[in-house]
């Protein structure tokens, strides 16, 4: 416990997944020629005006939904005006005082790190979001690899018009964990109910934090530091923790600290100056005159709630309380919507839900790591694991013999039964069998029967072995043990 | 070139009884254009080989086939310039046409060529071009109004038989009224503003001007309609125009706003459209004493609300795109600055400060905010006038045309020249300015109708009905064979 209490707010700008830009017809599709995707709209040509995407509507309001939001009925788009060669209208069409949604109240589960980063206890956290709007991104400033780049910049306006959520928290993050967890589960419910993929290294999910700190206790907020260039959540962390640290430095050696900007240098591994308070843009925001107000019925967002998955945190809850599964399982198989539903397929299928749970999160997860594949690519369907999963619980194959099957499954896309009767693994649970096997083991070992007898127990383990070895591994352990005991003491 | 000076409806007869060919048409009206523009200076293009090449792939059936037409140069025609009048879009040629021309073209009109006007349409009198004034065709000595001067002209001079401007704060109707021509700014929404280069979105209006109500009309009907590139463009029917003219209009009611004819009206521009009023009481028209109590703040509302949105409308003429961009600036910031010092014209950089004052941190409740809600009120007023009248007569402008360089340096007189006609543009209602007689010096008078939302039908048949009680038959001095 330090005497600094540390503050942050984020700010999450979310590519959401259209096919087409926030307010003309082009692509937003990713890695095409530079300004393939551009016409007058977005380009900003003399003329051209906006007309707004619908599908940006629905997956806005599912991303809202997804966080807690609320969806107001009438939302004003606004013009932010600023100079800036990626920004072709010298303005960029945002909300401002009437966003689409506001007042979410969200319940994210966290726990601060050890010092190899694995999480100590985890605990729920309220996060107030404040809004979610929409608004359109820029092109980028391409300033590499062009012929006479040292006299030349170019611009690139494909990513031009391309729509952005940005969601705004209030600074209720006390650690730089809280913000870490926060994040991740923004970026897991946004891919979660289809609204974006949320990939930061793909920049289709941006951060930016606000960090001050104050003395424990203290009311007043501290001298904030707007961190930008946060291109992974690893990044974020390091980021804020760099600064806190840098803050309260300042503040004990008796400084003060600046509102400004700053630039997260990950190689350098500090933060830097961007710009000052004094150079902040007055952004003139006013209402977009060439939009009416978006209008948001009931109904309608009635419909796109009904059409939404149940949420992660809800399932992960119903995991734990109607399959019994412990939080950390719970959360790995919630952490991605295909594998929860491919989990909760197979707990069905197999009739055991927490031996369901220990196949995928074992042994399926490594063969699809190592495939590089998701639940959803997977080669065994969910049904095919489920009946692996009775095929062991029924005692017709033991479990080590289930992790060769699932191998030779996933490899082949075989059938669990198929598996097994092919390489004839039926496990041999037929009593009379195994009371024929264990009758030759005794007679054939006659000696090491009567050290047992004589009161040298730990034979029975040999007998055991030399058993499942007659029978070349097929006779189910349980029945051999049960069995050898009645036939030795007898 | 007897056809110069002819109407479409009279034109477009003789195209389809084969009287007249499209092409006869198109090439008299070019060469007219030609001529007349070195008195004149209304058009910045003309676009002869285009407009002859074209005229002779009419289709005959066409409602508007082989009619010549001009454009204003801020109303983008692909295979033309758009230079809006300033020195920022230098040789700017858009690659897509506007949805109104797209329309005009389907319907077998010809566009002859780009018209002058006032940079980026700031103006009263088309002094504010970059490419120097347009000479109004009843003294060459005035202006021809502003900010859609050359097309006024164009028409008043008999080059084409209808011209579109755009009208933001009377950019159609004053212009017309100081040419002697019909002008119209409708509804808000009534036509597409996509490929009209913006001045302030909120109030731009894609207008009409012609020599009869009928012609603009059929214009209308033509070019208005939802728009799937202008969200601000209404859904809401298009009827046939130019079939509901005629008619008597005995019983209709016409608002008289008193107080608006009182001190700054030029005594001459009083008395005609006085006149005009008792035309309308002959015709058996009711007319009613209506107030229109926040009237008086429309021109201080006008220039807050079109100022800031000009501030950010015009933000994309940087340099960076298309159009002029200043040599030697090595530096962002400095290339920036160069550029738009050296591109905009005086005027446009009045307004873009202007603009950029009321919006910014501090003053944006004081102005911007103010003015929406004066808007508001100013709404209001007319929608309590139009319970008690179909339509509003008011003068278009309240002196005749000036002379060129008269109000140049007092930009507040010259704002004042707006005072009748802004008010639409705020209200977002239509407005038609209609000629009424000369002055004793022969300069041209006008009297508007405004109406509410969607009534052009009823601006039409009053403008009609006066027509055939005072057809205005004069001819200006320049005037196209
Ligand atoms: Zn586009």
């Amino acid at each position: 416990m330090t005497n600094w209490e540390t503050i942050i707010g984020l700010e999450i700008h979310a590519q959401l997944s259209t096919e087409s830009k926030i307010f003309c017809g082009c692509s937003t599709h990713f890695g095409d020629e530079p300004n393939a995707n551009t016409c007058p709209v977005c380009l900003g040509l003399p003329g051209a005006l906006p007309v707004l995407n619908r599908r940006v509507i629905e997956l806005g309001a599912r991303a809202a939904l997804a966080l807690g939001l609320q969806i107001n009925n009438r939302s004003i788009f606004a013009r932010k005006n600023y100079f800036y060669p990626d920004l072709p209208k010298g303005y960029q069409i945002s909300q401002f005082d009437q966003p689409f949604s506001a007042n979410g109240e969200l319940e994210i589960m966290t726990a601060e790190r050890d010092d190899a980063g694995h999480p100590l206890e985890w605990r729920p956290k309220k996060i107030t979001i404040t809004r979610l709007h929409l608004e359109e991104d820029a092109g980028k400033n391409v300033h590499e690899g062009l012929p006479d780049i040292d006299r030349y910049s170019y611009i690139d306006l494909n990513r031009a018009g391309t729509p952005l959520a940005e969601i705004v928290t209030e600074p209720d993050f006390r650690t730089s964990w809280e913000a870490y967890d926060y994040v991740n589960h923004v970026r897991r419910a946004l891919q979660w109910v289809g609204a974006s993929e949320a990939d930061m290294e793909k920049g289709n999910l941006r951060c930016e934090a606000n960090v001050s700190v104050r003395r424990r206790g203290a009311e007043k907020f501290g001298t904030k530091v707007e961190l930008k260039n946060l291109n992974s959540v690893r990044f974020m962390h390091r980021a804020i923790e760099f600064e806190v640290e840098r803050q309260i430095g300042v503040l004990e050696a008796g400084g003060h600290l600046q509102q400004e900007t700053r630039l997260w240098d990950e190689r350098a591994a500090e933060t830097r100056v961007m710009r000052s308070k004094e150079e902040a843009h007055d952004y003139r925001y006013f209402p977009e005159p060439d939009l009416p107000p978006l209008e948001v019925s009931d109904e309608f967002i009635a419909n796109v709630r009904d059409g939404m998955p149940e949420l992660p945190e809800a399932r992960r809850k119903r995991f734990m309380e109607v399959y019994g599964l412990s939080f950390p399982d719970a959360s790995q198989l919630t952490s991605e919507r295909s594998l929860a539903d491919y989990y909760e397929k197979t707990a069905a299928a197999s009739g055991d839900p927490r031996a369901a749970s220990n196949w995928i999160r074992t042994e399926l997860l490594r063969e699809l790591d190592a495939a590089g594949l998701t639940a959803q690519d997977s080669n065994v369907s969910p049904e095919a694991l489920g009946t692996l999963v009775q095929l062991i619980n029924d005692d017709k194959i033991s479990g080590k013999q289930g992790k060769e099957v699932l191998h030779e499954m996933f490899k082949s896309g075989k059938t669990a039964n198929a598996v097994v009767e092919e390489r004839g693994l039926v496990q041999l649970s037929d009593t009379g069998e195994i009371d024929r096997i264990i009758d030759e083991v005794i007679v054939s070992n006659p000696s090491q029967l009567e050290q047992y007898r004589a009161g040298k127990e730990a034979l029975f383990g040999f007998f055991v072995g030399q058993v499942i070895k007659a029978s070349k591994g097929k006779a189910n352990p349980k029945i051999v043990n049960e069995r050898l005991k009645a036939k030795l003491s007898s | 070139m007897a056809d110069n000076g002819k109407t479409i409806s009279e034109l477009a007869s003789g195209i389809k009884s084969g009287e007249i060919t499209a092409r006869a048409v198109v090439e008299s009206s070019v060469a007219a254009a030609e001529k007349l523009n070195e008195t004149l200076n209304a058009f910045l293009e003309i676009d002869r080989d285009g407009a002859t090449k074209r005229a002779a792939t009419i289709d005959s059936t066409s409602p508007l086939a082989g009619i010549p037409i001009a454009i204003k140069d801020n109303i983008c025609v692909q295979g033309m310039q758009t230079s809006c009048g300033s020195r920022i879009l230098g040789d700017y040629h858009p690659p897509y046409n506007a949805t109104v021309i797209d329309r005009l073209l389907s319907a077998g009109a010809v566009v002859i060529g780009k018209t002058n006007c006032d940079e980026f349409a700031m103006g009263s009198s088309n002094e504010n071009s970059a490419f120097g004034a347009v000479k109004n065709p009843w003294d060459t000595s005035r202006v021809p109004g502003g900010s859609s001067g050359g097309s006024a002209a164009a028409v008043a001079a008999g080059i084409v038989p209808v011209a579109l401007g755009s009208d933001t704060g009377g950019s159609v109707r004053q212009p017309a009224s100081l040419c002697g021509v019909v002008g119209l700014k409708p509804t808000y929404g009534r036509n597409s503003r996509y490929g009209l280069v913006a001045f302030a979105s909120s109030l731009d209006q894609v207008g009409i001007f012609a020599r009869t109500t009928e012609d603009v009309a059929r214009v209308l009907e033509i070019i208005a309609g939802r728009d799937l590139h202008d969200a601000t463009t209404a859904d809401v029917p298009v009827p046939d125009y130019a079939s509901q003219l005629s008619g008597d209009i005995k019983g209709a009611r016409l608002g008289f706003p008193k107080a608006l004819f009182g001190e700054g009206l030029d005594a001459e521009v009083r008395a005609s459209v006085e006149a005009a009023v008792n035309v309308y009481r002959d015709l058996g028209a009711e007319i009613v004493e209506v107030e229109l109590p926040h009237a008086q703040y429309s021109i201080a509302v006008y220039y807050i609300i079109a100022t800031a949105e000009a501030s950010s409308n015009l933000a994309r003429f940087d340099g960076v795109r298309y159009g002029f961009r200043a040599e030697d600036a090595p530096e962002l910031r400095q290339m920036y600055r160069k550029t738009r010092e050296e591109g905009f014209g005086p005027e446009v950089k009045r307004r873009i400060m202007l603009g950029t004052y009321v919006l910014s941190a501090g003053y944006y409740d004081a102005y911007y905010r103010k003015a929406q809600q004066v808007r508001s009120l100013l709404k209001q007023d007319f929608q309590k006038a139009f319970e008690r009248c179909d339509a509003i007569i008011t003068p278009t402008s309240p002196t005749p045309a000036f002379l060129l360089g008269e109000k140049v340096d007092d930009p507040l007189a010259m704002y004042l020249n707006d005072v009748y006609t802004v008010t639409a543009n705020l209200a977002g209602i239509p407005g038609l300015s209609v000629p009424c007689g000369l002055s004793a010096g022969r300069l041209p008078i006008g009297f508007q109708l405004l109406g509410g939302y969607w009534s052009e039908p009823t601006l039409f048949k009053l403008a009609h009905a006066y027509e055939t009680a005072q057809p205005f038959t004069e001819r200006p001095p320049v005037h196209a064979d």
